[in-house]
């Protein structure tokens, strides 16, 4: 698979001695949805930044479908689409004429087609003529995607896109970046929303005080890392596990037996679970049984 | 290769701002212009007797243009970079495949149409008062353009420097209005007490005036040559602060 993008021993100080990023390496292939997570501060914003030529590196090279993001930056930046973390627009200006200023300054000529088509897309067409000042907070976050796409890019960055976006908004625009996927854009995107990654994406990064401490499929992740437990309810509380149950991942919780599932042997051992139950005459009266989410993971993952 | 259409892209951009403020951008300079002439022109003017062979009307004519392009030059390419850093859609522009050069290029050719254009104006409209001359009207256009586009530089590099409106401010309202008050815009240097001429020698926009006195008239307080030289120092230095700006990231990238 061809790389999008190239991120290679990137390192970055800002001038008040802050080390925003330390020995980035990363990957990402062309035609996928990566979702770059990490807590505030964690360096996101950075690298996007620096991807997009807006934040100078200190070392290491950057780049985009193998043109180099500061020797050969015109063609680098020309795959680019960029929606920043803040909503910035010109108050005043009429929603179209503010497509039209972006598709040229990408120097792509003037196609009222495209951009209706992309208007259309994203519910804006209605309001093309409306001064972006009139627009509501969510029309606003659309006209954001509408301008990093006003130039056709391969490359999709989404700076935290739904921040502040109300939960039917958020899964149209979800929506939304799968179709642009399946037009065959590659989409970055950084989030606070696990969930929104959970959904989306095809792979996960996850940054910390700079670096990056994970890159996995997301299937790789969940499987790997996302353990599942079975909570037993019990019509009688026990104050000491059975001689014939010590051996099982378990552990009492007053009238609560949580199962910790060992996944090599989940299909021999739970019958047997079952079976030394009814031996022991414990009488379950619920089963619960809860999966690791990506954001189990990714707090466990920050915590170490 | 040159990225035109983003460099005409940030041009109608800007342009499209200055018609959309109209009344800002071009009636109310046009307005406080002909205030002054007609306060200083016509009404003291009058009573104020030729200065170098011309009525004191006609004399003031070039200064008046020289006093409002420079206000407008700086004004409007220190705002017109400065804003899009206030609001943050700069990072449209700098995420751009467009170069530094091209991104000048775009806002200080529209501030210097809009001076040039507000100077035009200003221009016509004196001539309803005074019977215009203008003996070298090839050199009043180049020297127009020229000064238009050295204060959009010079403007451009303090929008770029601001990180506040006050700043914004600070330099036009500081110095550079009160050096074109003491520039010869409404009197000749000539008519100072010799030390005061001395230290006028050292204010640039002396030069700047008594290029564009001469082309009406070919009346001017310092040589023409001079006048030449410091105007062509000046777009130079300007040139050179921008590349360094751009080439530094200063003020503009982290």
């Amino acid at each position: 698979m061809s790389e999008a993008i190239e991120i290679n021993n990137v390192n970055k100080v800002y001038s008040n001695g802050f080390v925003a990023l330390k020995e980035i390496n990363l990957k990402i292939h062309s035609g996928e949805i990566f979702a770059l997570l990490g807590p505030n501060g964690a360096g996101k914003s950075t690298l996007i930044n620096i991807i997009c030529g807006l934040t100078k590196k200190n070392t290491g090279d950057v780049s985009i479908f193998d043109f180099d993001n500061e020797k050969s930056y015109k063609q680098a930046r020309s795959l680019i689409g960029l929606v920043p973390q803040e909503i910035a627009t010109d108050s005043f200006e009429k929603v179209i004429n503010t497509i039209r200023f972006t598709r040229g300054l990408f120097n792509k000529p003037n196609s009222d087609k495209y951009i209706e088509s992309i208007l259309k897309k994203l519910s804006l067409w209605e309001k093309k003529d409306q001064q972006i000042r009139t627009l509501s907070g969510g029309m606003k976050r659309r006209l954001m995607i509408a301008k990093a796409l006003s130039h056709e890019p391969k490359i999709l960055f989404l700076d935290e896109p739904t921040a502040g976006v109300d939960v039917d908004l958020r899964k149209s625009m979800w929506e939304q970046i799968i179709k642009l996927k399946q037009l065959g854009v590659t989409i970055v995107l950084t989030t606070h929303y696990i969930e929104e990654a959970e959904k989306i994406a095809d792979r996960i990064g996850i940054i910390d005080k700079g670096k990056i401490i994970l890159v996995e499929d997301k299937r790789d992740i969940l499987k790997k890392l996302g353990n599942r437990k079975i909570i037993f309810s019990l019509a009688n509380e026990i104050n000491e596990l059975p001689k014939s149950l010590k051996h099982f991942d378990i552990s009492v919780d007053k009238n609560k037996l949580i199962y910790f599932i060992d996944k090599a042997n989940e299909e021999k051992e739970l019958p047997k679970l079952i079976k030394d139950f009814a031996h022991n005459s414990i009488e379950v009266s619920n089963i619960e049984i809860k999966e690791n989410t990506l954001e189990d993971i990714f707090i466990e993952l920050v915590k170490k | 290769m040159i990225n035109f259409r983003g460099l005409m892209s940030i041009y109608k951009f800007e342009m499209s701002r200055t018609f959309r403020t109209i009344t800002q951008s071009i009636a109310s300079p046009v307005i406080s212009t002909m205030l002054y002439f007609i306060v200083f022109g016509t009404a003291i003017g009058s009573r104020i007797e030729a200065i170098d062979g011309l009525d004191y009307g006609s004399f003031i004519v070039p200064g008046l243009i020289m006093l409002t392009i420079l206000g407008q030059s700086v004004s409007n390419a220190s705002f017109g970079i400065y804003f899009p850093k206030f609001t943050g859609t700069i990072y449209e522009v700098l995420s751009a495949p467009i170069s530094p050069l091209e991104i000048t290029c775009g806002y200080v050719a529209a501030a210097a149409s809009k001076s040039i254009m507000v100077g035009t104006i200003i221009l016509i409209t004196s001539s309803f008062f005074i019977e215009l001359k203008i003996l070298h009207p090839f050199y009043m256009l180049l020297f127009l353009i020229i000064i238009s586009v050295t204060f959009s530089l010079l403007g451009f590099i303090i929008g770029i420097w601001a990180d506040g409106f006050e700043k914004l401010q600070l330099i036009p309202l500081l110095i550079i209005t009160p050096l074109t008050f003491l520039g010869g815009s409404f009197y000749s240097i000539k008519m100072l007490p010799p030390f005061w001429q001395e230290i006028s020698m050292f204010n640039p926009i002396v030069y700047l005036v008594s290029a564009f006195r001469w082309s009406f008239y070919e009346n001017s307080d310092v040589s023409i040559l001079s006048c030449v030289l410091a105007i062509t120092s000046f777009l130079l230095v300007c040139v050179v602060v921008v590349i360094l700006i751009f080439r530094y990231g200063y003020k503009i990238k982290n």
